[in-house]
């Protein structure tokens, strides 16, 4: 029975994605690649057909591609229905109906859901509608910061230091732009990467110029008579004045709408299994809801199983491509999702990349290369096992650590390797900072064990 | 029974024309020592791959030797050290930093990109050089002159000198090649030819240094960005790897090239009306007909479990790379040349940091004396098949290759 | 013509910025920075890049159907080999 249910799905059943962005578009792609020929809907919140992001913070603001022409190549026709420019609102499992903002409702057989995050805004509401005060997520985010950059403001003010708000930072100094970063830990990427990699990352920002200040929060927005930003307040009651503020506190998970659904969907994401499957709200999966992308957590082999949020673009391509198998296939057939974390950022002409979970390291070695020259392997170790590694600009050797990674290859790293130096030989702690504060740079968060773990509380659906 | 080795069969010359059957068989053992102390030999492509980017692996010439190696490049055996592709980071990364400044991106993005006027000139001057022939040998009459030409200019090495510079860069290139090396004589010989085309360079280094002008020696003797300045010794080790990479082994690739396309008539008349193609086809022979056959001159700096193998700390290791490029368990139907397959992700240039630095330069040669030949050459056939090769097993490929044709177009 | 890198499988080779140094440019060493939307006189020379990635880690929009476009962008060359080929 299940067999023909699959059979059916695949010839004439109607699968419906949220989420119109790169794992939307690849989940797309993958379902009509494996042969799915029924009906697929694509609901989007924003105007707009899938695009890139990663070139908003870099590219674009650097004047040499436009935020409206970032639109991701298709791999192949996906003759998909399109609701762009609706948010979804509502989900109803036993109705198998999603509720748009137009009021419009969408039956599915199958969902895949890839809302993914958005950006966390300034808290203080009346202080984030100053003019001046911006985010950087979307490409209307990323239209309106050029403008303001090329429009040569006497000086930027980035909050949070993460891997965005340090992108940011290295464009405006490109371009001549005075910036300062405020960061409340005690560098930049200090969530990502730890405290030895983000001295680095410090160097590299104030020897280009930047005006650091860490261990400091904004207090306060400052506005003019005629509702423009001119002034930001810091904790140790210092004052810079700047005439545009980018705000880069990280995201928030897009689940408010499941709200309610049952699912078990929270603040943290979307609770799957390996296989892509969304857990409801009691921790018990669903057959016909898939989750991929930045909205999704699941648990991982390599890394004890935990549950893991993945903001990584390489995670949003490879979970939609299985979800996608896993939603159209038999039950044997099924794949488990994974993917090796990896992630980029590139800053005042460095490029950073790395492998694994390198806020689960509690020590790091240098094993090639030199911390001093900005070129180096760090290496991440967690219960005596390698957990992940960073490069700067040492990226022709990283996969040789994904493998290390994937066989859980003991930390310390003892063996030999090229271009190791005194400083490489004893590992150091990574120093991350204490995982219930929060940072404004993480990339993967470590939600816990299981999706009763999160203390969900559940609202009775309101239809 | 004494047969010969597997690895001597195929540095032996006897098969030189067509060594793919014994790579075949190489892949049955993809971690294979024949001899005690002998170097292991890697054949599959994904363990080469690997290899490629381990940092347990050395190319420092000093390992090598202290492994036990001959005198290949030892400083004090030759006057003139290794060049950056037989050296280890963090020097390898300064030197070939520094020599990308003049050559490449950020520093330099449209050097290669501005001489496609100037290449394509140049082949439309060597093929009209063919005058009324009905019959020539492409690499004496093409393949050759046409990478030596670009590789002087580019340098600034003047053209004319190639009969001088000829003389040492063959015996430089026959030191590179596993029969001979193991002679001690041709090695004195290899890097007292070595030496000497170290000293020619420096009569025009110091030239370029009081005058300079544009071309990349210039730039190197003058360099002066973020990495500093390289010495004169560094220039001089820079400028004899640039020069003899930039034609030993692009000679190889058109010649591979039009070899295979001349055995792949479909391919030709494709070519023929489509320019384009090119671009494909000299992917696919990168991956079919490596000019760089093999990397041999890797050392492991610990030991290493590849397959449940443990290559010791110390041993040499020779990555097959041609093997690798037909593995079929990284490629479709891998014998078949093909142009159109989707995946070509060839080991045609290596791999990590030590990958071809003159791959994109390569490229654009071949792609250009490929179309060209097929555009211009009438009905051309070879009238040998397998045509006479060169010695070396490393960088193989056809001595001569006649190939006959009616006319020019 | 959209296009996207994977710049996780990015090693920094550069010949894409060799070959196309119009859409991508190295930004120091051994970062990338590029224009996902080439306009279309790059086309030829995006799919060069394309081709010699060594990471195969470029994905390209409308390269695909050269044929008819290739033969309007560069109608001369193709126009006279058209002609020998039809004269033989």
């Amino acid at each position: 029975m299940v067999a023909d249910y699959v059979d059916w799905l695949r010839r004439e059943g109607r699968i419906v994605i949220v989420g119109a962005s790169l794992a939307g578009l690849r989940a797309a792609e993958t379902l009509r690649a494996e042969g799915f020929a029924g009906e697929l809907t694509l609901i989007g919140d924003e105007p707009y057909e899938p695009y890139d992001r990663p070139p908003l913070s870099k590219s674009v603001l650097l004047g040499k591609a436009s935020p409206h022409r970032t639109e991701l190549p298709h791999r192949r026709e996906i003759d998909a229905k399109w609701r762009l420019g609706v948010p979804a609102t509502g989900l109803d499992l036993s109705a198998k109906r999603v509720r748009l903002a137009d009021g419009d409702e969408v039956e599915y057989d199958r969902l895949l859901i890839a809302t993914g995050v958005r950006a966390r805004p300034w808290p203080k509401e009346e202080e984030a509608r100053l003019d001046g005060v911006c985010l950087l997520r979307t490409r209307d985010d990323a239209a309106d910061l050029y403008q303001r950059l090329k429009a040569g403001p006497r000086r930027v003010f980035v909050i949070g230091a993460g891997f965005a708000g340090s992108e940011v930072a290295s464009a405006c100094r490109e371009t001549g732009i005075p910036v300062t970063v405020a960061e409340r830990a005690g560098a930049p990427l200090v969530g990502a990467l730890g405290g030895v990699i983000g001295a680095v990352a410090a160097d590299l920002q104030t020897e280009n110029g930047v005006d650091l200040r860490t261990g400091v929060t904004v207090t306060s927005l400052e506005g003019d008579s005629v509702g423009r930003v001119r002034a930001v307040h810091l904790s140790d009651e210092s004052v810079v004045e700047a005439d545009v503020v980018v705000v880069s506190l990280g995201s928030v998970r897009n689940t408010d709408w499941l709200a309610g659904s049952g699912l078990g969907a929270g603040p943290r994401g979307i609770a799957c299994d390996a296989g892509c499957r969304a857990f409801d709200f009691r921790g018990i999966v669903t057959d016909d809801v898939f989750v991929a992308g930045d909205v999704a957590r699941s648990p991982h082999a390599l890394f004890g199983y935990q549950f893991l949020s993945l903001e990584h673009w390489g995670n949003a391509v490879a979970q939609a491509e299985t979800a996608a198998h896993n939603m159209i296939c038999h039950g044997a057939d099924r794949r488990p999702h994974l993917w090796m974390p990896a992630f980029w950022s590139s800053m005042f002409g460095v490029n950073i990349k790395s492998v694994g979970v390198p806020s689960m390291g509690d020590q790091l070695m240098i094993t090639q290369g030199s911390l001093a020259e900005r070129r180096f392997v760090g290496v991440y170790g967690h219960q005596g096992r390698v957990i992940a590694a960073v490069t700067f600009d040492n990226t022709r050797w990283l996969e040789f650590y994904a493998r290390q990674i994937e066989r859980g290859a003991p930390f310390p790293v003892e063996y030999p390797t090229v271009d190791r130096r005194p400083e490489g030989r004893q590992p150091v702690a990574a120093d991350f900072p204490d995982p219930s504060l929060p940072t404004h740079g993480p990339t993967v968060t470590l939600s816990g064990y299981s999706p009763a773990d999160q203390q969900l509380v559940f609202h009775p659906a309101r239809h | 029974m004494t047969q010969a080795s597997l690895f001597r069969r195929i540095t032996d010359f006897a098969n030189r024309a067509d060594p793919y059957p014994l790579y075949e068989e190489l892949r049955k053992t993809p971690v294979l020592c024949e001899e005690e102390g002998g170097p292991y030999v890697i054949s599959s492509y994904w363990d080469i791959e690997a290899l490629l980017h381990d940092p347990r692996i050395s190319s420092d010439a000093a390992n090598l030797a202290a492994a036990g190696d001959d005198a290949l490049s030892g400083p004090e055996a030759t006057g003139l050290p290794p060049s950056f592709i037989r050296l280890d980071p963090p020097e390898h990364d300064r030197l070939r930093r520094i020599a990308n400044s003049s050559f490449g991106p950020p520093h330099r993005p449209r050097r290669i990109e501005n001489m496609r006027g100037e290449l394509g000139e140049i082949v439309t001057g060597l093929i009209d050089g063919f005058g009324d022939a009905r019959q020539i040998d492409l690499v004496d009459q093409f393949a050759y002159p046409f990478p030596v030409t670009v590789i002087c200019r580019l340098l600034g090495v003047p053209r004319e000198d190639e009969p001088r510079f000829r003389a040492w860069v063959d015996p430089i290139v026959a030191g590179l090649d596993p029969d001979t090396r193991t002679s001690a004589e041709s090695e004195r010989t290899a890097q007292e030819a070595r030496l000497q085309l170290g000293m020619y360079l420096n009569g025009l280094v110091e030239q370029r240094a009081k005058e300079p002008r544009d071309d990349m020696l210039s730039d190197l003797v003058n360099s002066h960005g973020p990495d500093g300045a390289m010495t004169t010794m560094e220039v001089l080790t820079t400028a004899v790897l640039l020069l003899i990479a930039g034609h030993e082994t692009t000679v190889n690739l058109i010649t591979n090239g039009m070899l295979t396309l001349l055995r792949h008539p479909e391919v030709l008349e494709r070519l023929r009306n489509d320019p384009g193609l090119s671009v494909r086809i000299v992917e696919e022979l990168l991956r079919y007909e490596p000019p760089v056959q093999i990397v041999p001159q890797r050392t492991c700096i610990a030991d290493i479990e590849l397959r449940g193998v443990t290559i010791p700390k110390g041993s040499h290791i020779w990555l097959m790379l041609a093997a690798g490029n037909r593995d079929p368990e990284r490629f479709k139907d891998p014998e078949r040349f093909d142009p159109d397959r989707e995946d070509i992700q060839h080991l045609g240039f290596g791999s990590g940091i030590h990958s071809c630095f003159g791959a994109p330069l390569a490229r654009v040669e071949a792609q250009i004396a490929l179309s060209e030949l097929a555009r211009r050459l009438e009905d051309p056939r070879l009238v040998e098949d397998p045509p006479p090769y060169r010695q070396n097993a490393v960088l193989r490929g056809p001595r001569h290759l006649n190939i006959a044709f009616e006319g020019l177009r | 013509m959209r296009l996207v890198v994977d710049l996780n499988k990015c090693q920094g080779y550069a010949q894409c910025a060799f070959l196309a140094p119009d859409v991508f440019a190295m930004h120091g060493d051994e970062a990338l920075i590029y224009n996902p939307h080439a306009p279309e006189e790059q086309r030829e020379r995006l799919a060069r890049a394309v081709a010699a990635c060594p990471v195969q880690a470029i994905t390209a929009d409308g390269l695909d159907d050269r044929g008819d476009k290739r033969d309007t962008g560069n109608a001369g060359a193709t126009g006279d080999v058209q002609e020998a080929s039809d004269g033989r």
